[in-house]
């Protein structure tokens, strides 16, 4: 009896001071904010920040190289309690949401041409800058929706991506996937905007699409002095610095180009 | 003469992952890319040579005087254990990215039945340490070179374009098998 209890005792003493010594030896010291600002974090490791994940992230912010409210993801609370695990401030910003700015969906966009490759718009584009008729259509190959984390794209049934913006976490995932570079990033609150990216003259947009902006300016004109949409080159823009608020300027368009998306003040969704 | 018989036996004829199915778990759980299987077999190196020469160690020199032999088993899990804590705090240290690649598995060779099954066969064929030694170290190293050929062919694998149903384990598990088939035509080059 004496001699096992005896031996696996004796065993374990020595295996245990052995490790004992090698965990001094071989200690790596981690700075214990990083794991929790890792915790707080949102853990989608989407990489919206640049870096390869969350963790890298914390590491990033506890070495200084980042500021803790540039995880597009995070709310500002978790910016503001990260900011505290550091001992900083940071400004809050206002949140933000992605929109495609295209409503040329299959029944109204002209094609050019029958795609009949790969089903990505990535490799559509490569032909001709894909099949419709406008260049800056969405081809509705969702690109975007693959990329997206956070199952915020949805495809309608008329082929055109749309974003659900009470899942859309701005991490920037679809505008870097879409190659026609029609998905943005505009503040969550505005309800006004402009949903076509064609630059093209009224006729030549008229030929491809149903709605299209033909940069006829009555929009412009309709908020006189300070215009909180502009037209650059035949494009009515939303100016989301100073947005739009007077809904009726929807009906002044022409060519339904310009639409009013309300959404509840409370909740921030779309009515 | 002996020492070469042995250690062919060991890598070829039975082989430990392919003719003995010891230690299959890291076998096909770190066989995607091939530079994490090779730290893996790093890892089992190091544990194997080292945990068996301990174990030949404890058995002869305190186990079998002492006529404890019952002890064998709980005695030889506690070497693999502090022997891959060992490991694990190294790895730690020296490599994060192996470290994080690994993942669970570091921590499995613990329980991987391979190193035991090693520590336990070197005791039962009644080896020598020099033959223990070599053993070991041609057991690891069999055990290497299942999983550095089984991740070749999965990272050619990854790229190829695999019939639906068949996609994922049950892809790994069959590539395995076939693995195994050719590793038989070695069967009675050594007795």
């Amino acid at each position: 009896m004496l001699a096992p209890t005896a031996l696996l005792t004796g065993m374990g003493l020595v295996s245990g001071l052995g490790l004992a010594v090698a965990a001094k030896f071989f200690a790596v010291e981690v700075d214990p904010r990083q794991e929790q600002i890792a915790d707080i974090l949102p853990g989608a490791n989407c990489g919206g920040c640049g870096l390869a994940g969350c963790s890298d992230f914390a590491s990033a912010v506890v070495a200084g190289s980042i500021s803790p409210a540039d995880c597009p993801v995070a709310d500002d609370e978790t910016a503001q309690l990260i900011a505290e695990i550091m001992g900083v401030t940071v400004e809050a910003k206002d949140p933000q949401v992605a929109i495609v700015l295209c409503q040329g969906n299959i029944d109204i966009a002209a094609k050019k041409y029958r795609y009949n490759g790969l089903a990505s718009c990535a490799s559509a584009s490569l032909l001709g800058g894909g099949d419709k008729g406008c260049g800056q259509g969405c081809l509705g190959l969702a690109d975007c929706q693959r990329v997206c984390g956070f199952d915020a794209v949805e495809m309608t049934a008329e082929g055109i991506a749309k974003i659900i913006p009470e899942r859309c976490t701005a991490c920037g995932q679809c505008i870097t996937a879409c190659p026609k570079d029609i998905i943005k990033l505009i503040p969550a609150n505005s309800e006004i905007h402009v949903l076509c990216s064609s630059h093209e003259k009224g006729a030549a947009a008229k030929k491809n699409c149903g709605t299209f902006c033909l940069g006829c300016k009555k929009c412009e004109k309709f908020y006189g002095e300070i215009p909180q949409i502009k037209i650059d080159s035949f494009l009515a823009l939303v100016d989301y610095n100073n947005p739009p608020t007077n809904p009726e300027v929807a009906e002044v368009c022409p060519a339904d180009a310009i639409v009013y998306l309300p959404k509840d003040k409370q909740t921030g969704r779309y009515v | 003469m002996n020492i070469l018989l042995l250690v062919i036996s060991a890598i070829f004829v039975n082989n430990f992952v392919l003719a003995r199915f010891l230690g299959i778990c890291p076998f096909l759980g770190v066989s995607k890319k091939l530079s994490t299987a090779l730290g893996m077999t790093g890892a089992v190196m190091f544990v194997m040579t080292l945990a068996s020469i301990a174990s030949w160690l404890v058995y002869h020199l305190l186990l079998k005087p002492f006529d404890l032999v019952f002890l064998q088993t709980i005695s030889f899990i506690l070497i693999i254990a502090s022997m891959v804590q060992l490991v694990e705090l190294a790895l730690q240290k020296l490599s994060p990215p192996l470290y994080r690649s690994l993942g669970i598995f570091l921590p499995l060779i613990t329980t991987n039945c391979a190193v035991l099954g090693c520590a336990v066969l070197v005791v039962q064929n009644d080896y020598s340490l020099i033959q223990t030694t070599v053993f070991a170290l041609a057991a690891a190293v069999g055990f290497g070179l299942s999983l550095v050929l089984f991740s070749g062919i999965r990272e050619v694998l990854a790229l190829a374009d695999t019939p639906k149903s068949f996609r994922g384990t049950a892809i790994a598990l069959v590539t395995a098998g076939i693995l195994s088939l050719s590793f038989m035509g070695f069967a009675g080059l050594v007795k």
